[in-house]
């Protein structure tokens, strides 16, 4: 059982929930609530990475991390190190593959809430940002869990892109995923059996337990 | 079912490529022989009119496809190991031939000046190691996988040869196959890597790398062995005996291969 590995997935899972689902809570929350040109593409930007192959993400991630390209020279500039073959790097491409999942279900979720409701609870003296807090966010709960369950298993699950911009290190980019594919090309099914079973067994009480507290929350404002 | 949908099938039928239903064996192959293989193939189709349709990756990912009963006609592998545990099982008509003996190579991106002379032909990992130490970022080191790869191992017993498998762990990144080692060695982001000297001097990469030859006593040989799996056509064997005649030889050699018996050739 190849334990660095596993804490490698982790971190990432957890660090790409931790960065991603404010974001998909800001960008759902205005995606549902705008009208403008363009919505469309907007949306269909954000669903990109849920159709394309991860060789094609892969690809472009690969493509701008490099040292010479404009978005691995500003990691540079700024962390003094490049993203090609880093934590840093798979964390990325981690947020790109990711977007989808974390903002879909929070976009619909808020797209169920009527306006009226929240113009109800202006005039009732709330503020906006105590409507936010003490409306919205209990009623779109269901789909904030959602995202979050979906981001950390995809993670959890993220093998293509991590396999091009990756690099296979040992304690940085070498995931779960990674090594599992490493051990059934040296030939050791013990081993890609041994972890396999554990990614699914994390992943199953992932999702278990995300679930549970979302139907917990909404079992008390029932 | 009726004559409608008789119809419709012969139709569907009738979109297959020409070749799919034509004696079109499919060949597996190691990835270092990408760009040779696919040359000999064109080579061996001009005189031949027979069509291949090659498959390459990684020599163990084929060596447990075929024993799964993939079906491909012709095996190339980068290790014979592979070759003899598939003859084991049965799954090959003989033991195959030798048709290669694979040869490792230190490649670098071309705008870098400094490339290590043959003598020392690690020079270029050593300072990467020390600027590394030095605190002057972090230049890495490609190599294919060693855990599964051939020449992942050779690079490894290169490094270990050289004194520096250890203080190279840090810069280290691990290509799946040989193919990809090559392509994380081009990198803006690496000093080089280790890889097999067939890419090295493949058209692609001479337009923007450079490499220099690692001795070969270095590593243990890289002894490449094809065989034909059985249930293997008449175009399979062809181009099994084609591989093992001069042009075809001739043709490896070009790509950096030593070939099987160049001892017994020597005048």
């Amino acid at each position: 059982m190849d334990w660095t590995a596993l804490s490698v997935s982790l971190q990432l899972a957890a660090s790409t929930c931790l960065l991603l689902v404010p974001f998909g809570l800001w960008l759902g929350r205005t995606l549902a609530n705008a009208r403008f040109r363009g919505k469309a593409f907007c949306e269909a930007l954000v669903a990109l990475p849920l159709v394309m192959p991860p060789t094609v993400l892969g690809f472009y991630l690969m493509q701008s991390f490099g040292a010479e390209a404009p978005v691995g020279t500003f990691w540079q500039w700024a962390f003094g190190e490049g993203l090609n073959f880093t934590f840093s790097g798979i964390l990325l491409a981690s947020l790109v593959a990711n977007l989808p999942f974390a903002v879909q279900p929070i976009q619909r979720a808020f797209e169920t809430i009527p306006a009226n409701l929240r113009e109800a609870a202006w005039c009732s003296g709330l503020s906006p940002w105590q409507t936010f807090l003490r409306i919205e966010l209990p009623l779109v709960w269901p789909g904030l869990i959602s995202a979050l369950a979906l981001t950390f298993a995809h993670t959890l699950g993220e093998f293509g892109v991590i396999l091009m911009v990756g690099g296979s290190i040992d304690g940085e980019t070498r995931t779960l995923a990674i090594a599992i594919y490493d051990r059934v090309q040296a030939f050791d099914e013990q081993g890609a059996a041994i972890m396999s079973a554990m990614l699914l067994l994390v992943s199953f009480l992932t999702i278990g337990v995300v679930y549970g507290l979302a139907g917990r929350r909404k079992w008390r404002h029932a | 079912m009726t004559s409608g949908h008789a119809a419709v099938l012969l139709g569907l039928f009738s979109l297959l490529p020409l070749s799919a239903r034509a004696d079109t064996p499919t060949v597996a192959a190691a990835s270092d022989l990408q760009f040779a293989l696919t040359e000999a193939a064109e080579v061996f189709g001009e005189g031949t009119g027979r069509q291949l349709r090659l498959n390459f990756g990684s020599s163990g990912n084929f060596r447990r496809q075929i024993s799964q009963g993939a079906p491909f006609e012709l095996y190339l592998s980068a290790d014979e190991a592979y070759v003899h545990a598939l003859h084991e099982e049965g799954r090959t008509q003989d033991t195959g031939v030798v048709y290669a003996i694979g040869r490792l190579a230190w490649l670098q991106r071309d705008e870098q000046d400094d490339l290590p002379g043959e003598e020392d032909p690690l020079a270029a990992v050593r300072e990467a190691i020390k600027d590394h130490t030095a605190g002057e970022g972090r230049p890495r080191i490609a190599l294919a996988n060693p855990d599964h790869a051939p020449y992942g191992v050779a690079a490894m017993q290169a490094l270990t040869h050289a004194g520096l498998w250890e203080a190279v762990e840090p810069l280290r990144i691990l290509g799946e196959n040989v193919s990809q080692a090559a392509q994380f060695a081009l990198s803006a982001d690496a000093r080089g890597g280790l890889v097999a000297y067939s890419l090295a001097l493949a058209p692609p990469l001479v337009e923007r790398a450079e490499h220099v030859l690692i001795p070969e006593s270095w590593h243990t040989p890289l002894v490449q062995r094809m065989v034909l799996v059985d249930g293997a056509g008449e175009t399979a064997r062809a181009f099994y005996d084609w591989l093992q005649g001069e042009e075809a030889r001739a043709l490896l050699a070009r790509y950096g291969f030593r070939l099987p018996d160049d001892e017994d050739d020597a005048p």
